[in-house]
């Protein structure tokens, strides 16, 4: 039998009778050992033995007695994760509590000039043991337990060296206050330390409070993305709408979305045409307008009109949970830079333990009186004030907020070191097109040598064309279709690779491509020379055609320039990144295209199996590339780069070559995921520095390297005050990150 | 009083000696592991080393025990997985490492850290 538990919502809940019928209903499904329904939360929570019941058990248990069970699953895990985190605040806030009450009331009676101040009673030794004791083992149970499991591992950690140190303080002081007598005889002060032991407790629970608080603010772009989904679809079964929790919507299914509501799922329009926020899943700002046939994304917001359509991805498969499942794999990757911090964890401790046995002897040996307690003090203060958390919180809370952030603004990235690398990036290569471009190219001329043909030169192209598989060949087809020209059937048909197409049509045969194929074949175009020859510089691609050897005419294609375009590399040249654009088109129009979006290293006519190689010769030159393209053609290339950016297509996010993927579209994002990395390495950077840094000045205080020269050394409780500021400082400094706005100069 | 300090100084000697070897030189048992194991996580990993094959789906169960809040998370870098492990329940991780060679899991810390090593063979 395998036990589980699992908690869901009931919609339709009122009254107290409502709670007995469903806890009857769901008690009699085979396999629930017992059920419970809550009529504030609306909530049921089932112990059912998971190999004889179902979600779907469940389901048709409420539902038979007229409710509704609203079952997600993925949420089951983050329930039992933010039960406990809020439990442990609890206790934490009622163990600091008490711990710094008590403890406060022994220093009152304790500390020097303040003990004036304080009723005879908390002066009494005695009595500060009894109000140490509850602290030391009540309170600081969980520091005894953590260090006696740990040490059954042959390991040390944090708990160890609080256990370690507060034990000294208290059994020290205890012994006093039991035996002053035998302390007297034996020339040690009688001076016990309560205060130590119990603040110290107080001061350290404290900054795992706050630390605990803080940490949870580093996790909040994943549980946002979580909370983003849909509970329910309204779909359309036999002519009838009803609504269902969303893990029961199949592929295929029919689903209406009326303005305001949330799409449940990915899916393509049937039916209607509406304008769509998708700001929340790819970052794009402004709604788009979507029509049949059209994509729309779960977890995004319908503004205007209502729609059906019909769902192609549900559960994992859909772009909300691909950007969940990439984040999460981000966060919990390391990066490269955080090996040191964690070959020093490793070590830490049980270092920090012999520096502290060394303080001990050192003070004993060389100190002045009374050794005993100064040397106590010292060990004590030494163990408090190492912090191993701060190195293992630096790298992983800012690499969290970082990739969170990213995806705030439609850029995920894959993993940790991506993140690292692209804050080096110093060139950056983009695919000409649709990248830079829409990549859908578009007939901007079409000029017959005779005007009255240009229907014919059309008919021509488009017929010759249809057999091709030239991206650009789809265009003609389509225009010359458009047209309503009937296109006429192609004989002995050839592409000639890289110069264009040729074939028999009518018996008169056709050669159509470029200027290469016409010199080629030695065709006369003329006096349009020029005028082709200025379209090429303004970015068009010309292809000529010709009939049994006479040019007839020639057509003119252009793919437009992408809006974000000419911003995003601006402002990529802006930030002394060097832009590069990478095409199989011909020089001129490479240039021209170049031209108008200020780039100034164009590499044209290349292939696409030749971008890789491309890449690799720049890298060679010692420069870091980032090489942008759509992921699917340029595979290779984006593989090969340093950070290869793939610009998201569809609801397709997981681009298995690249490193970082850009949903929202926006060519500005390029610019902004390496502002991201560079200010996510900063603040990495600052936290270990911090961290390092830290401990490695004052472990040398704690053990009294000023005192010789200073007569400085430190208080044990003062060690623990900055114990706990130095964890929760590096989780702040983390969180400041998501403060920062990305912003491209 | 001289002979207290030499005594103090064998013992502080002695301490460092025994903490050296007790936390640095400790040798940790490989298990080798078929399909999947169970891992204990209280106040450490048991088992700390497993070995796995290559190319091979292995189920490890994580199952915490300790209430230490720095036991909380479990992250397995190198396959990029950082899970949180509630209480006294079993969080199941798949891996199908690609590659062989040793690994380290560890807390969210990296307090405490175990060893995943991926041998070439299936046996």
């Amino acid at each position: 039998m395998t036990q589980n538990k699992k908690t869901f919502l009931i919609k339709g809940i009122h009254c107290a009778s409502c709670v007995t019928v469903l806890e009857d209903s769901l008690s009699k499904v085979n396999g629930v050992i017992k059920a419970n329904v809550n009529l504030a939360t609306e909530k049921a929570t089932v112990i059912y033995d998971s190999e004889k019941a179902t979600n779907q058990h469940f389901i048709n248990a409420v539902s038979s007695v007229g409710y509704k069970a609203l079952i997600d699953d993925k949420k089951d895990g983050k329930i039992d994760e933010e039960l406990e985190k809020q439990k442990e605040l609890r206790d934490l806030k009622i163990k600091v509590s008490v711990s710094l009450f008590l403890g406060g009331l022994i220093l009152w009676g304790s500390f020097p000039l303040l003990m004036d101040t304080s009723p005879k009673i908390l002066q009494n030794f005695l009595v500060q043991l009894i109000l140490a004791t509850p602290v030391q083992f009540w309170v600081g149970f969980g520091f005894y337990r953590a260090t006696l499991l740990a040490l059954k591992h042959r390991t040390a950690n944090m708990d160890t060296l609080v256990t370690i140190g507060t034990t000294v303080a208290y059994g020290y002081s205890a012994f006093i206050a039991l035996f002053p007598d035998i302390t007297k005889v034996a020339g040690i002060e009688v001076m016990p330390y309560f205060d130590v032991a119990t603040i110290i407790i107080g001061l350290i629970l404290l900054g795992r409070y706050f630390e605990a608080k803080a940490k949870a603010g580093t996790s909040e772009a994943i549980k946002k993305l979580i909370g983003m989904q849909a509970k329910t679809a309204r779909i359309i079964k036999d002519g009838k709408e009803q609504d269902i929790p969303i893990d029961m919507v199949k592929i295929g299914d029919l689903i209406r979305v009326r303005p305001g509501d949330k799409i449940p799922v990915d899916g393509v329009i049937v039916e209607g045409e509406s304008s769509i926020d998708e700001s929340m899943v790819t970052g794009e700002s402004m709604p788009v307008d979507k029509f049949s046939s059209a994509s729309v994304i779960g977890a995004t917001v319908n503004k205007t009109g209502s729609f059906i359509f019909r769902a192609t991805k549900i559960g994992k498969e859909t772009m909300l949970a691909q950007i969940i499942k990439l984040v999460q794999e981000a966060q919990g990757s390391k990066a490269p830079i955080q090996r040191l911090a964690d070959l020093v964890s490793s070590y830490f401790v049980p270092v920090v333990l012999m520096l502290a046995i060394v303080t001990f002897v050192v003070w004993y040996v060389f100190g002045n009186p009374p050794v005993v307690t100064f040397a106590l003090l010292n060990m004590i203060a030494v163990l408090i004030i190492a912090c191993p958390c701060a190195m293992g919180l630096a790298t992983p809370t800012a690499i969290m907020v970082g990739t969170g952030k990213g995806a705030e603004y439609g850029i995920l990235i894959k993993d940790a070191e991506s993140l690292e690398t692209a804050h080096k990036i110093n060139t950056v290569i983009f695919d000409k097109t649709g990248t830079l471009t829409n990549g859908q190219p578009e007939i901007t001329d079409v000029i017959a040598v005779n005007e009255k043909d240009q229907d014919k030169l059309l008919m021509l192209a488009g017929s010759i064309e249809k057999g091709s598989e030239h991206s650009l060949a789809q265009v003609i087809v389509k225009f010359a279709e458009s047209k309503k020209l009937s296109l006429l059937k192609t004989e002995k048909f050839q592409a000639i690779l890289g110069h264009g197409v040729e074939g028999v049509i009518n018996g008169q045969r056709i050669i159509f491509g470029n200027k290469r194929l016409m010199d080629k074949e030695k065709i006369d175009i003329g006096n349009f020379g020029d005028k082709i020859l200025k379209m090429e510089s303004n970015g068009k691609t010309v292809m000529m055609l010709a009939v049994d050897g006479n040019f007839f005419g020639f057509i003119a294609v252009a793919d437009i320039i992408k809006e974000s375009a000419k911003e995003g590399t601006v402002a990529l040249q802006k930030m002394g990144i060097e832009v590069v654009m990478i095409t199989g088109d011909n020089q001129r129009t490479a240039n021209a295209i170049g031209k108008s979006l200020g780039i100034k290293r164009i590499l044209a006519e290349i292939l696409p199996d030749q971008k890789e190689m491309e890449v690799r010769k720049i890298q060679a030159s010692g420069k870091v590339v980032a090489m942008v393209g759509d992921g699917i053609n340029d595979a290779p290339a984006l593989a090969v780069a340093d950070i290869g950016i793939a610009m998201g297509s569809g609801t397709d996010v997981a681009i298995e070559a690249a490193d970082i993927t850009l949903i929202n579209k926006d060519l500005k994002s390029v610019a902004m995921a390496i502002v991201l990395s560079k200010k996510t390495i900063r603040t990495i950077k600052q936290n270990l520095f911090w961290a390092f840094g830290y401990n490695a000045i004052l472990i040398p205080v704690a053990m009294g390297v000023l005192y010789p020269l200073f007569h400085i050394s430190l208080n044990p409780i003062f060690a623990s005050v900055a114990m706990a500021t130095s964890s929760v400082s590096v989780v702040l400094n983390s969180l400041l990150l998501k403060k920062k706005k990305i912003k491209l100069n | 009083m001289v002979l207290d300090k030499i005594v103090v100084t064998i013992l502080g000697i002695s301490g460092i000696s025994f903490i050296y070897w007790f936390f640095i030189k400790k040798n940790d048992q490989q298990i080798n592991i078929l399909d999947s194991v169970d891992i204990i996580v209280e106040g450490g990993y048991s088992p700390n080393v497993i070995s796995i094959a290559k190319g091979k789906t292995t189920k490890l169960n994580f199952i915490r025990k300790d209430p230490n809040t720095c036991l909380e998370e479990i992250v397995l870098g190198d396959f990029k997985i950082r899970k949180y492990l509630p209480l006294n329940q079993k969080v199941t991780i798949e891996i199908t490492p690609q590659k062989s060679g040793e690994f380290k899991y560890s807390c969210g810390m990296s307090m405490f850290s175990g060893k995943i090593i991926v041998r070439q063979n299936t046996n």
